[in-house]
């Protein structure tokens, strides 16, 4: 058979770009199954892990959403009523305070994960550009920059909390007694300033993702790319511009949706930062649907508020890889 | 290729301004886990007036951490073996296999990491709750939940990764381990995996780090008796003292091992990342 002589272990082509699409690479796939049925049966139990635990509970979470699933029926939920959209209707109706809640949330959300996957996306490509050639120390400071990825979330967003304690945290002690730049010791965890804290903890925590993908994007780069370019007078930033940043732009695709779809559900750093509540200045969506569900058991509103998330993520997702798709066959 | 003066000292800042960014949590972290109390209950200090060990002692006491740490062990560790031998056999039919619907299993799979937690948060606790009074099977608050629910959460970049490395052993292997007789089973386990083991340890430390370090469902679906680290480390501040010292002492101790163990394998991680991306 023609097709299983490819070169043995040559590696999908480096270059491809199209990431996460197996379709082109399919028909260099070698080995026609000759007992098609095992393939299927190695597939089982994964299968069945991903149905039972993520695809069906999100169905069941679609039908909880039309029910009125309230405390009075959260005990045997076949006796909740049927409503159809009226959860929804309620939840999404902007002029009740309920609703103008959730809007502002979203609001929050949407400014907190663009600025948060900005920065990372900005830290992330400045540290790995100056960790692209070689020098000493370099393998422990990629090490370094990599820690608070690998850090657990909780221990990381606790030392933070700590770090913005107000009487014996570090940020007062050194903006106020040390620098002498506010004469008063400000709150960081609560007011207006609490968003502002939860985006530097989400960018100290997400940069050095950024920074992961993206140096082993610059790893594909050939380096002869960066000398011709200077041998051609290309300074610094005429390379980033024009050699590098188009070399990783497969990498940021990827990276930049997934940076966005987790920031934008992130639960974790709110959570733990201020205790299992958040303030109105950074209620995010999921620490939103998360409190209004548990504090007043109504499910049903609950699940109709995560299925609008999920559609809003779905509308987006699809929006950026057509606008993303069109712009390269275009190129 | 030469560097210019001003490319040299730009480089010096930024790197010096993204070490201090990492490092002053860290910093943190470290010092004040070896401060008396006093020392985190009036005001800042850089170093600690007495250094101690003492937090790293009481700190098993102030909360029940040594009952946690091991719910977070047995948990994570169990669900980082299970992750890891059903992202095998899924990554070995999805390398080589040619079979229809190849695509759209990958693709479902590694979108269900991107939807909202939240979302399958309600069904899955009313699920679990329900299926418990109904047929006695305890899923809520109970280890085995937390296992198959965590299983699952690191299940598709394990096959994504997994189908990289496997993707990355020559195929000529396998025809000579078929040419031999050895049929497909064999030659997963006695030519590709051993190929593979760097491959699937770096997998099974990414299981073990995703449930380690998950907090939404811990905080739901776990009772004081199931109660992981995640929730657990949160106890020192909600009492009516809050013993920074202890809180970092614990933290610090839950840390290391994740953090040296990513740190050893992070070679593999990029490797495991780019296969997986560009294909």
């Amino acid at each position: 058979m023609a097709t299983s002589t490819t070169a043995p272990g040559a590696r999908p082509d480096r270059r491809d770009p199209r990431v996460g699409r197996p379709a082109p690479a399919r028909a260099r796939r070698p080995r026609r199954p000759r007992r098609s049925f095992l393939p299927y049966l190695l597939l089982v139990p994964a299968v069945v892990l991903e149905l039972g635990i993520h695809v069906i509970p999100m169905l069941v979470g679609v039908w909880m959403s039309l029910l009125e699933l309230t405390q009075f029926h959260i005990r045997d939920w076949s006796t909740a009523p049927f409503i159809g959209l009226d959860n929804y209707r309620a939840t999404l109706n902007f002029h009740t305070a309920a609703g103008r809640e959730l809007l502002h949330s979203f609001w929050i959300t949407l400014l907190y994960t663009l600025l948060s996957v900005g920065l990372a996306w900005l830290l992330g490509i400045a540290g790995a550009v100056v960790l692209q050639r070689p020098f000493r120390g370099r393998a422990i400071l990629r090490a370094l920059f990599l820690t608070p990825y690998a850090l657990p979330v909780y221990t990381a967003v606790i030392t933070w909390s700590f770090l913005l304690q107000r009487d014996t945290g570090l940020v007062n002690h050194v903006l106020v007694d040390q620098l002498g730049l506010l004469n008063d010791k400000p709150f960081w965890l609560i007011g207006d300033n609490s968003f502002w804290s939860l985006l530097v903890v989400s960018v100290w925590r997400n940069w050095p993702f950024a920074f992961l993908c993206l140096m082993a994007g610059l790893q594909n780069v050939p380096d002869e790319l960066h000398e011709a370019a200077a041998i051609d007078g290309a300074g610094f930033w005429r390379r980033l511009r024009s050699v590098t940043l188009p070399m990783l732009r497969p990498v940021n695709l990827v990276l930049l949706l997934v940076l966005f779809l987790w920031t934008f559900n992130d639960f974790n750093t709110p959570y733990v930062l201020f205790g299992g509540s958040a303030p109105e200045q950074a209620d995010l969506i999921s620490i939103h649907i998360y409190r209004s569900s548990f504090k007043t058991w109504d499910f049903g509103s609950g699940s109709a508020m995560s299925v609008a998330l999920l559609f809003f993520l779905l509308v987006v997702s699809a929006g950026y890889l057509l606008i993303t798709n069109r712009r390269r066959d275009h190129a | 290729m030469r560097e210019t003066a001003g490319e040299r000292w730009g480089r010096r800042i930024v790197l010096t301004l993204l070490t201090l960014f990492v490092v002053i949590p860290l910093y943190v972290m470290v010092t004040s886990a070896a401060k008396p109390l006093q020392d985190v209950q009036n005001g800042f200090t850089w170093w600690p007036s007495r250094p101690t060990l003492q937090p790293f002692i009481d700190m098993w006491s102030t909360v029940p951490l040594a009952h946690y740490l091991v719910n977070s062990l047995v948990v994570s560790s169990i669900a980082a073996v299970c992750s890891v031998a059903v992202a095998i056999f899924a990554a070995f039919a999805v390398s080589r296999y040619r079979f229809r619907g190849r695509g759209v299993f990958s693709v479902t799979v590694l979108s269900t990491q991107m939807f909202p937690g939240i979302l399958f948060l309600l069904p899955l606790f009313l699920i679990y709750v329900n299926l418990g009074n109904s047929t006695g099977i305890e899923l809520y608050a109970s280890r085995t939940g937390l296992v198959i629910t965590y299983l699952t959460f690191s299940l598709p970049f394990s096959i994504w990764m997994l189908v990289g490395y496997f993707d990355s052993i020559p195929r000529g292997l396998d025809e000579a381990a078929q040419v031999d007789g050895a049929g497909p089973l064999r030659t997963l386990f006695q030519v590709i995996l051993p190929a593979a083991v760097p491959g699937v340890v770096a997998v099974t430390v990414y299981a073990f780090m995703t449930a380690w370090g998950e907090v939404l469902f811990a905080s739901v679906m776990t009772d004081e008796g199931s109660r992981t680290l995640a929730v657990g480390l949160q106890g020192y501040s909600t009492q009516f003292n809050v013993y920074w010292n202890q809180v970092m002492a614990a933290s610090l101790v839950v840390s290391v091992p994740v953090v040296a163990g990513f740190l050893a394998l992070q070679r593999y991680f990029v490797a495991g990342l780019t296969a997986g991306a560009v294909k």
